[in-house]
């Protein structure tokens, strides 16, 4: 896979951009979320005849932000998996497990920074 | 040696198991290995099993099926942990979602070795849990038998 | 008046080898719902890259699935190299792709194994997981490993194959495959196999495609999709069409995979008549910094990888989106509407691995 795009867009602009790569026949590839310092970083990648494009929104830690399982709504897998390993909080899941979809030994354990000790290395 | 242990009757279950210990398991039933020759069988339901196999470590969501599997299953019963992570949790137990191995549900009677788990070890593991059976079985009936004296 | 009933699925079943839970919501025999329901095998290993630095996570990466389990180290390390601008050796990357194909070879039979033994046909279950010993002695034979190979490292293979064994497994290739096809033959053709496969779980090309199915389950509904061809390890010199299907069936997702195998056992051929000669793998200095996204065909589909490294031993985030996980919607969507009977196929068909897909 040689070009992989990454678009940087605002939180609130996201059902209206994820709506737009709907009507233009792309393809939902997966959802994740990255721990960053201050929030959280949630990238949506979407491939259409091998072009592969990253919307990418940064949010606060307890931000809320909307579902987009009902456009794409095999998202909502994903989405029940970054709010069970993040405490992302997501409304509007089309099947929502509440938070609990793999675990509930431990509360949010990706949102957990690194141990400092082994950051050093 | 009483009927039992030659036709014990053996439940799988995977508690966080990577596959590549059931596929092992599943590999020891089929032709080239062949644990069939011994008289066991592989069932599905807990009620007919004498022997329970368990692959993988135990996490929060598993530990209860496993603990309920085993209370299903009539006495006497063995249980035997295959390959590393049933054992101690191996390779995954650093992981935040894993408990260890499968010996904080529930007792183990025999631990074999490997990852993945080679099906020639599970026989072994296999064949020595029926040495135990054979053993529980005498014991209860000797109970029984002082029991009713 | 029909009543709702809710049928629990799982987590222990006699069909299914790993654990799942469904909860079926039926009016009478039919399925209106399902509900899925996994964590019985959730480790949460992509946490550990804060722990184990990134060249002993291939390990871990390995261990992601047992099935695959190759191909997760594989994709591992092409991710890193990729990132750190390592050039492979030539032989290393043959390697992999010949290692690539026994372990399609090898899950595809397991497989068609477990569907034969869901629809009760015991003895053609034996049958293939017979066959599929002989493809395990030959990955034995050239790595150690029956199911976990540990043949991958960062900047190449662990091991090479010399010329003798390499010879050797195409004149057994050529041994073994008349009893494959006398095996599969019966999937294809057996009166009683179509009589419980074709028409069931239909999923349209549409549907497929909306849901982001990948791999057989989207082939065999005629979206040809094979990440085979973005030509990674040595895939760009070899020739092969991704098998595609029309009726998006249980069968056609079944007659896909048969058809795989042979495609498998001539991309192997390919292979050994173009390998070269030379070393398989470089040493790695230094530590990766970046970000990459890769995609590599697993037996049950594309599977994502992706590495942020920011200059240290160990990686920021790793995340690895397994093809089960893509295709469970498309599970749940075909099981609407189908008779209860036929969960266990549908179910199959898709070849759950859920392990990988918990992680």
């Amino acid at each position: 896979m040689d070009k992989q795009e990454f678009i940087q867009i605002e939180h609130n602009s996201l059902l209206e951009k994820v709506y737009n790569f709907s009507q233009d026949g792309y393809r939902l590839v997966q959802i994740h979320c990255t721990l960053l310092d201050t929030g959280f970083e949630l990238n949506y990648s979407f491939d259409k005849d091998n072009k592969f494009v990253n919307l990418r929104i940064i949010i606060d830690k307890d931000q809320e932000i909307l579902s987009i399982s009902n456009i794409y709504w095999s998202a909502f897998l994903y989405e029940n998996e970054i709010s069970n390993l993040f405490g992302v909080k997501i409304k509007n899941i089309v099947i929502d497990f509440n938070g609990a979809l793999y675990q509930n030994s431990k509360k949010a354990p990706f949102a957990e920074p690194k141990p400092a000790s082994e950051k050093k290395e | 040696m009483s009927s039992l242990s030659r036709s014990p009757w053996v439940l799988h279950y995977n508690a966080t198991s990577c596959n590549g210990c059931d596929i092992e398991v599943l590999a020891s039933l089929t032709p080239m290995y062949d644990v069939e020759r011994f008289g066991i069988l592989n069932t599905g339901n807990p009620k007919h099993a004498d022997i329970l196999l368990v692959t993988g470590s135990v996490n929060e969501k598993s530990a209860p099926v496993l603990k309920t599997l085993y209370d299903q299953m009539p006495e006497p019963k063995v249980v035997v942990a295959l390959g590393i992570c049933a054992s101690s949790g191996g390779i995954f137990a650093e992981c935040y979602n894993v408990n260890g191995g499968a010996d904080k549900v529930i007792p183990v009677d025999v631990y074999v070795p490997g990852c993945a788990v080679r099906p020639e070890a599970i026989i072994d593991g296999v064949v020595q849990a029926l040495g135990i059976l054979e053993a529980k079985y005498k014991n209860r009936r000797r109970g029984a038998v002082s029991c009713a004296r | 008046m029909t009543k709702k009933n809710i049928i629990p699925f799982g987590p222990q079943h006699p069909v299914l080898p790993e654990p799942i839970h469904l909860d079926l919501v039926t009016e009478d025999e039919k399925v209106i719902e399902a509900v899925p329901s996994i964590g019985f095998i959730h480790r949460g290993l992509e946490k550990l890259v804060d722990i184990k630095d990134f060249q002993d996570f291939v390990h871990i990466a390995e261990r992601v699935c047992g099935i695959c389990s190759y191909m997760h180290g594989m994709s591992y390390c092409q991710t890193i190299e990729q990132i750190m601008n390592i050039q492979v050796p030539e032989r290393g990357l043959w390697l992999r792709t010949i290692w690539s194909e026994f372990s399609r070879i090898h899950s595809h039979l397991l497989w068609l194994g477990l569907a034969a033994d869901a629809m009760g046909f015991e003895s053609l279950f034996m049958h293939t997981w017979r066959l599929r010993e002989y493809i395990l002695d030959i990955i034995e034979m050239t790595t150690g490993g029956r199911v976990i190979f540990g043949a991958s490292k960062v900047g190449g293979t662990r091991m090479d194959i010399n010329s003798e064994t390499l010879s050797y497994i195409i004149k057994r290739l050529k041994e073994i495959e008349p009893e494959f096809k006398e095996a599969t033959s019966v999937f294809i053709n057996d009166y009683s196999i179509q009589h419980r496969l074709r028409g069931v779980g239909v999923l349209s090309k549409k549907e497929v495609y909306e849901l982001g199915a990948v791999g057989p389950v989207a082939k065999a509904s005629g979206l040809s999709s094979d990440a085979r061809k973005y030509g990674y390890a040595m895939y760009s010199k070899i020739d092969f069409e991704p098998i595609v299907e029309e009726d998006g069936d249980c069968f056609a997702r079944c007659s896909i995979r048969v058809k795989e195998i042979f495609q498998s056992i001539d991309i192997i051929r390919q292979c050994a008549s173009q390998i070269c000669d030379g070393e398989v793998s470089v040493n790695v200095k230094g530590f990766p910094t970046g970000e990459l996204f890769t995609r590599v065909e697993q037996p049950r589909g594309e599977v994502i990888y992706y590495v942020r490294a920011n200059g240290t031993k160990f990686l920021e985030r790793f995340r690895v989106r397994t093809p089960t996980f893509a295709n469970i919607p498309p599970m749940v969507k075909a099981l609407q509407g189908c008779q209860i009977a036929d969960v266990p196929n549908i179910v199959l068909t898709i070849d759950p691995c859920i392990s990988c897909t918990e992680r």
